[in-house]
């Protein structure tokens, strides 16, 4: 019996595998957790941010959520830790920190 | 009712492809398929059929054409030969473990080099272990009625696999012979519409077709797949008897030819057999005891039954049409070998290799390894040769 991609596990038979291992869902990717690769940590100086939302579309994986027109923490969950923020940040208020 | 004709092996299969009128058809031209999207084209242009047909750049595109369109949800076909089909190899396994059910009509023809256009199997045998089913035809007839079968063997839902109808290059393509066609509207009945469960123009359900899969999924992707080749077995067989009750032309794993009772026998794939079933006619008329083992179906091997026919008889010539290189002969031969060993079987076998870059396998030929197959069923395998040649200069 096929399942859905959020039943799946490493403990899931072949049988249970979807045929060709297709996803019949959207989305799932907000199921995999990607923070988990992250070595260095990117972390916000909030009093040097001025919300200019540059970081936003430099993100490659949509880890700075927005809302209301001003950027929230970074979603740890899914960031990597690849510091293009901090390159991309014009006042300085983004800097990696080691570890996750 | 059939219809009388006679045709090339290439104008049979667009004969089918026109019938079937698949949704697409990505196809390049290569020796001797060329006919096949050539002929497509025509039918096309004269309003005879509606299949998208995409003009590509090369062979690598067309089979990822044909895998875009397939996931689409389109019925897919596409033809090539040879080089052609090397040049699809990347993209050959992306359409099996992807599960696309799509039929490609492959001229046999030798890969380079050196460079030649003739008939060899290599290019098949070459793709043999792709995820593909392949199935062989020995005439025009077979080649049409392969094709016709095709979609309903690809599409079952156990199966799911993409199909390789394979037919030898120029001998039977090229070569005009008499033929029994369907009527179109018994082959739109017998191979009917392609609703696919999952495909990715569906607006109502979003999907992802080949993601990635670390190692704790892969080995259990694979598994699944083999299921999926195991479970195309039968279902060939069952489509073989419906379509024997529109046709009256019956199939199966293979034809077993005057073989019940045969002594000595050759085990062969394609247009060779018709040439050894002339020789076989002969011996039987001189007393002897010889068969033919056509082998229909490559992929899946069908070891067990193959090995199962042969059970009485006492040496076995095992021919290909394709030089693998091993030191050990041809594929045909030694997947055979293996499935002899494991049903326990006692003949002598006598590995072959035949019929390379299309050079002539005779009625004589045949004899040939008929009269040394008696030599050895008395006298055992007394040089010890892992294989050899018939048909050379030596």
């Amino acid at each position: 019996m096929a399942l859905s991609a959020k039943e799946i596990r490493e403990t899931t038979r072949w049988q249970d595998l979807t045929e060709g291992l297709s996803i019949y869902e959207p989305a799932t990717s907000k199921g995999f957790l990607t923070g988990e690769w992250r070595t260095d940590t990117p972390v916000v100086e909030w009093e040097k941010c001025r919300q200019c939302l540059l970081c936003v579309p430099y993100c490659p994986d949509s880890s700075i959520p927005v809302l209301d027109g001003k950027r929230l923490d970074f979603d740890y969950d899914h960031c990597k830790g690849c510091g293009i923020c901090v390159a991309a940040c014009p006042f300085g208020a983004i800097s990696m920190k080691e570890g996750k | 009712m059939g219809i009388k004709q006679r045709m090339s092996g290439n104008e049979a299969v667009a004969y089918a492809m026109k019938q079937i009128n698949p949704d697409v058809m990505p196809a390049f031209p290569i020796t001797p398929s060329t006919e096949l999207p050539q002929f497509v084209s025509s039918y096309i242009a004269n309003g005879e059929m509606d299949t998208e047909f995409i003009p590509v750049e090369s062979e690598h595109s067309a089979m990822s054409a044909a895998i875009g369109a397939e996931a689409a949800g389109a019925r897919t076909m596409t033809a090539t030969s040879s080089a052609g089909l090397a040049l699809m190899w990347e993209m050959l396994y992306v359409a099996a473990s992807n599960r696309l059910p799509i039929a490609l009509a492959l001229v046999n023809r030798a890969l380079s080099g050196p460079l030649n256009i003739n008939c060899e199997h290599s290019d098949s045998m070459g793709a043999r272990d792709a995820g593909w089913i392949q199935i062989y035809a020995e005439d025009n007839q077979e080649a049409y009625d392969n094709f016709i079968q095709a979609y309903r063997i690809a599409e079952h839902k156990d199966v799911m696999l993409p199909i390789m109808i394979c037919q030898d290059g120029f001998i039977i393509s090229h070569g005009v012979s008499n033929i029994e066609l369907l009527e179109d509207e018994a082959v739109k009945a017998f191979v009917g519409e392609y609703n696919p469960k999952h495909f990715l123009l569906n607006e109502n359900e979003p999907m992802a077709v080949g993601p990635y899969a670390v190692s704790c999924y892969g080995m259990e992707s694979k598994r699944a797949q083999a299921q999926a080749m195991i479970n195309a077995g039968q279902v060939i067989l069952d489509v073989a008897a419906e379509f024997e009750k529109i046709s009256g032309r019956k199939y199966g794993f293979f034809e077993a030819y005057r073989l019940e009772d045969a002594e000595v026998a050759i085990v062969a794939i394609g247009s060779a057999c018709g040439t050894t079933k002339d020789a076989v006619d002969l011996l039987r008329a001189e007393g002897k005891k010889a068969g033919l083992l056509k082998v229909r179906v490559f992929r899946p091997f069908p070891g067990k039954e193959l090995a199962g026919a042969l059970r009485n008889c006492r040496a076995v010539a095992i021919l290909d049409r394709c030089e693998s290189f091993s030191a050990n002969g041809g594929p045909l031969a030694a997947e055979l070998s293996a499935a002899l060993y494991q049903a326990k079987g006692q003949a002598e076998v006598l590995k072959i290799v035949y019929g390379l870059n299309g050079r002539d396998y005779t009625v004589e030929d045949a004899r040939q390894v008929f009269a040394d197959l008696e030599e050895m069923a008395a006298n055992g395998n007394r040089d010890g040769q892992e294989y050899r040649y018939i048909g050379l200069r030596e």
